[in-house]
């Protein structure tokens, strides 16, 4: 297995020097889809140029990336290239690693049940095999480094590449059962941009699940574990907020980073659903939009965790697919890490019911954002509704494509529990209905 | 005998309150040495005048305070005449002059090009300090307006200009005031001020009052601090930049509107002496128009307000390819008389390349004739000294007229000259090109350099390129103030040196900005200005300085102190720019607000489905009759079918 891995890894890398000797890096870089005014890495060159002229890089409104990132780079600016290249590597190493582990706890706890004889007798043909997990974990790395959002992403140098490092090792961590780690690198993800605070729900799930602590909220057991957790991640992100102040000797950065992202000044064009939405905003109900949009984010958390806290893997799928569509400055580079588990849940293929539909969608819409841009903003033969019409589109069919999963997800959960040819009371057959 | 009584008890307690006053006084203001010491550093006028003042007996300036201002008018202005001096430049007035005095004066220069520059300048001195306790009550000269401004807001110093055209430096030679197109206003605080930016937007939306121009468009968001660039003209005693503010209206149209209460300001209004010849219908009709106010302190005590106004007019093409000017021809009216109130009026016109008469001829000659050293070069001016009626002639008015002869000769090309363009396509980046030209011959010298940048042109600093010569040329002093959205702009001054004969470019990208839909201009598709950069610097001078500093100079020739005797200091303003920017449709938010709460709507609506409801098998929903008969068995107590 390791074979393949290296393969691909070696591919991978070479599609990437390659395209970085080709000097693509200015023109990708420039793209609204693939950097956002967070990511952005002629941004965090500014930010590197300021430091030097002994300005504060957050006393203007153009750099916004956390004190940590402009530290990293301060040193590694020479290195950059390699930087984002490694970090997609130990992005799907680490989603590789994780991916196994987790099949690994599926199959055991597929067994104990099958042992157990809790599944319905014609549920055989729903129930995984060996074989066909064999090679997800190697898929879940392909999807990543073979994804054209992620070659873009990273031969654009957009520091998504590097949060995307970090939420994968926070998934390594938690699935293979690290408290610690996985509340240092949770709070490192939510340093860099707060929206991973939501995926400690899934973590926390995932976490009592593998050390059989029940999720009863009467049990003392549940709360010392979830104190002991939110110990953990507070004392880490004190001590990284920490770092920062130390490090930059003032607190500017706090709301040039997390301000920025939240009360969302710059509308800079993107494929999100925020820009155009308060460019052409009322000014008295913009703050009641901001909210009602940042709180949309935040609000999946409590209903999902409740409905998936069987199921806190997916629960971090889904958690991820929620904040890369409604988050304040979305890219591709946030796409293609939800879109990386998509192999995992191949075995809901069969109750999909709109995936063509949406792929083609995906595909289309991909391919009309540089056009639209381009008629927009170049040839001035189109205006603004046009790229903003396409982002709807887009992202019409990722919600599209996520409730379509999760909609499979809980059939499958259904049809294991009360078999799969489901007859009425007259003894044809019966179509599931959600009611 | 009462009544007798009465008035000579009364004129008894006058004499005493006014005794104990002018004893308060004199021991107020005891330190005379003051008058002295920092005028070295002001211009050579100004040292005139304030020697002269100081030597008089402070008493006598006391007394002539308090006794009635309007009684002393006409006797002063009388005696000013009879004292103007017969055949040579202003010789200083032995008599008791007053604590006020006004000055005008006209320059006509020739342009190459064909056109006319025609340089009107009014100077008010007055001994007065408005930073004292308590306020400045009478006033004479100076304006009333200006001098409340400048107690009420602690003012230092204060420059406004408004301009409407671009100065063409390559074809006119430099301005005697440079100021770039739009409305200009930098203002020097009082060391006193503690809240300078709420004094500055009070001073600004005053001034907009008073001027009747936009200036309340000048927020935090154009406003800077320049660190270097410039610097108090007047007698120095701050000059830290936190009590500096310029800003710039690169957009703002100057009219008449705006010089009416212009004109108002000075002593005689429009209705006497030079500025009978502003008539703003000819003034408007012109290349370029200029229009500024300078005050400033010239020493402790005094004050000077100057205004300006420089006009070009374009007679080649208003005079049917004739080239041939006149007085009348330029602003419709010709010259009667002096302003009474003034102590001096005086035309200067430059006839430097004409020694001979061999180029234009200049009717009626006059035999006087100046020369003056004015930015770096020597210039020779046949003067017409209007407070003398032999100028006036038999006809008793004034028609200068100019009648070409030629059309040769060549001007001599400015040593320092900028420019300015954007450069890029599309609405997403661009790139700033700023070229100065150093011209000297083999002279090197430093220019500072002055970029005021808006919020959504986001400069990127690391892309700043400056290179001479094609090799990179590293500016010795960077002070970059990175702007923040909506608040302020960039701000970015260098200290560049400039080689010898060369164009040195500097180029920096920006990214423009989607802004608000509220935020744009009503017509957002003409783009948005960019202030003109401000190339500030001594440039070498072509003729070595005037030795002789006690010589009386005229107005023009003295506005930036010099300090360095083999270089001038010089201020060249470059084009502003026109910027497009990207524009959302202005005509649906209604309809973005809907469509974009429907996409959440819909993410939301599909999660909360699937998050409520469970699976269940449907159930054929029974037909119509039979629900009708189960709703009415139900009715009466039976078990449905």
């Amino acid at each position: 297995m390791a074979a393949p891995l290296t393969l691909l890894l070696l591919v991978a890398v070479t599609l990437r020097a390659a395209l970085f000797r080709a000097g693509l890096t200015d023109l990708i870089s420039g793209r609204v889809e693939v950097v956002s005014p967070l990511t952005a890495w002629k941004r965090v060159v500014e930010g590197l140029a300021l430091l030097d002229l002994g300005v504060s890089p957050y006393s203007g409104d153009v750099f916004h990336e956390t004190p940590l990132i402009i530290y990293l780079f301060h040193f590694l600016v020479d290195y950059a290239e390699i930087t984002f290249i490694l970090a997609d590597v130990i992005t799907a190493v680490a989603l590789y690693l994780a991916v196994k582990d987790y099949n690994k706890q599926v199959f055991r706890k597929q067994r104990y049940a099958l042992e157990a004889d809790r599944y319905p007798l014609d549920c055989l043909e729903i129930i995984r095999s060996p074989k066909e997990m064999y090679y997800i974990p190697l898929k879940v790395a392909m999807f990543y480094l073979l994804n054209p959002f992620t070659i873009l992403s990273c031969v654009a140098m957009s520091t998504c590449g590097l949060n995307n490092a970090v939420i994968a090792l926070f998934i390594l961590s938690t699935i293979k059962g690290n408290v610690l780690l996985s509340a240092i690198f949770l709070s490192l993800a939510t340093y860099q941009s707060i929206y991973p605070l939501t995926l400690c729900a899934p973590a926390l799930l995932y976490l009592m699940q593998r050390q059989y602590i029940p999720v009863n909220f009467r049990r003392a057991g549940f709360w010392w574990f979830i104190a002991q957790y939110a110990f953990m991640y507070l004392g880490s992100l004190f001590v990284i907020v920490g770092l920062s102040f130390f490090l930059l000797g003032s607190w500017d950065y706090l709301p040039s980073v997390y301000g920025f992202i939240l009360s969302v000044p710059d509308l800079t064009p993107n494929i999100g659903l925020f820009w155009y939405f308060f460019a052409e905003m009322f000014e008295h109900f913009r703050l009641f939009f901001l909210c009602v949009f940042q709180i949309n984010i935040f609000f999946y958390t409590i209903p999902l965790s409740i409905k998936l806290k069987e199921h806190p893997v997916f629960l971090i799928f889904m958690q991820l697919a929620v904040i890369s569509i409604f988050k304040s400055y979305p890219t591709v580079g946030d796409i293609a890490l939800y879109m990386a588990f998509l192999p995992v849940w191949s075995h809901l293929h069969r109750f999909l019911r709109n995936i063509f539909l949406v792929s083609c969608v995906l595909l289309a819409c991909s391919a009309l954002f540089p056009v639209l841009w381009h008629l927009w903003i170049y040839a001035g033969s189109a205006n603004s509704n046009f790229y903003y019409a396409i982002t709807l589109l887009f992202n019409v069919a990722q919600i599209l494509l996520i409730s379509d999963y999760f909609y499979a997800f809980l059939r499958r959960e259904h049809h294991l529990t009360y078999g799969l040819y489901l007859k009425r009371k007259d003894g044809s057959e019966a179509t599931l209905v959600l009611k | 005998m009462a009544a007798h009584r009465c008035v000579s008890s009364a004129l008894l307690v006058f004499v005493c309150v006014l005794s104990v006053f002018t004893v308060a006084r004199s021991q107020e203001t005891t330190p005379p040495g003051g008058h002295g010491a920092p005028a070295t550093d002001g211009p050579q006028t100004v040292t005139e005048t304030t020697g002269q003042t100081a030597g008089q007996p402070a008493a006598e300036e006391r007394r002539w305070e308090a006794t009635e201002v309007k009684e002393a008018t006409p006797d002063e202005s009388a005696a000013e005449e009879q004292e103007a001096p017969a055949a040579d430049t202003a010789a200083p007035s032995a008599g008791p002059r007053p604590k006020d005095d006004f000055q005008e004066e006209l320059v006509i220069r020739p342009l190459h090009s064909g056109d006319i520059y025609a340089s009107f300048q009014f100077r008010t001195l007055w001994e007065t300090d408005f930073t004292r306790e308590n306020k400045v009550s009478h006033y004479r000269l100076f304006p009333k307006s200006l001098g409340q401004v400048i107690s009420k807001f602690s003012v230092r110093e204060l420059h406004i200009s408004f301009t409407q055209g671009y100065w063409r430096t390559m074809q006119w030679g430099q301005p005697y005031q440079p100021s770039p197109p739009g409305a200009e206003l930098w203002v020097w605080f009082q060391d006193s001020v503690t809240d300078v930016d709420e004094t500055w937007k009070e001073l600004t939306n005053v001034l907009s009052g008073i001027f009747c121009a936009s200036l309340n468009f000048i927020d935090s968001t154009n406003t800077v601090q320049p660190s270097a660039s410039f610097k108090p003209l007047g007698i120095v005693n701050v000059t830290d930049h936190r009590f500096l503010r310029y800003a710039t209206l690169p957009r703002e149209i100057v009219c008449t509107e705006n010089l009416t209460p212009w004109k108002k300001l000075l002593p005689c209004g429009s209705k006497a002496g030079l500025a009978v010849l502003m008539k703003s219908e000819k003034l408007f009709h012109s290349s370029f128009h200029s229009q500024a106010v300078h005050i400033r302190p010239v020493s402790p005590t005094s004050w000077e307000l100057r205004q300006t106004l420089n006009v070009v007019f374009d007679l080649h093409t208003s005079g049917q390819g004739k080239r041939e000017w006149s007085l009348f021809k330029m602003f419709s009216r010709t010259l009667t008389e002096a302003c009474p109130l003034a102590s001096s009026s005086k035309i200067y016109v430059d006839v430097t390349d004409n020694p001979q008469g061999e180029q234009f001829e200049l009717s009626p000659a006059t035999p006087l004739l100046s020369q003056e050293v004015v930015l770096g070069d020597r210039r020779t001016f046949s003067v017409y000294d209007l407070t003398q009626q032999i100028t006036f002639g038999t006809v008793r008015s004034l028609n200068l007229l100019i009648r070409w002869k030629s059309s040769e000769g060549d001007m001599l090309r400015p040593l320092l000259h900028g420019e300015r363009y954007v450069a890029g396509y599309g609405l997403q980046t661009g790139e700033i090109h700023t070229l100065m030209y150093n011209y000297h011959p083999y002279r090197s010298f430093p220019v500072l350099l002055l970029d005021s940048v808006p919020w959504y042109l986001r400069l990127y600093i690391h892309t700043l390129t400056v290179t001479s010569k094609g090799k990179d040329n590293k500016p010795s002093y960077i002070h970059y103030q990175p702007s923040k959205d909506r608040l302020r702009p960039h701000l970015l001054e260098m200290l560049v040196q400039l080689p010898p004969n060369s164009v040195t470019e500097v180029t920096v990208q920006f990214e423009r900005a989607l802004l608000k839909w509220t935020e744009y201009t009503p017509d957002p598709n003409h783009g948005f200005y960019v202030g003109s950069s401000v190339i500030s610097s001594l440039v070498p001078s072509i003729v070595a300085m005037d030795t002789n500093i006690t010589q009386e100079r005229p107005l023009f020739s003295s506005f930036f102190p010099c300090k360095e005797e083999s270089s001038y200091f010089v201020r060249v303003y470059t084009e502003p720019l026109l910027v497009n920017l990207p524009t959302p449709d202005f005509s649906m938010p209604y309809n973005v607000i809907c469509l974009t709460c429907t996409v959440v709507a819909v993410g939301y609506g599909s999660l909360y489905n699937l998050l409520t409801r469970s699976f269940q098998i449907e159930e054929p929903s029974p037909g119509l009759a039979k629900r009708l008969a189960n709703i009415i068995r139900r009715m009466r107590g039976v078990p449905p079918l």
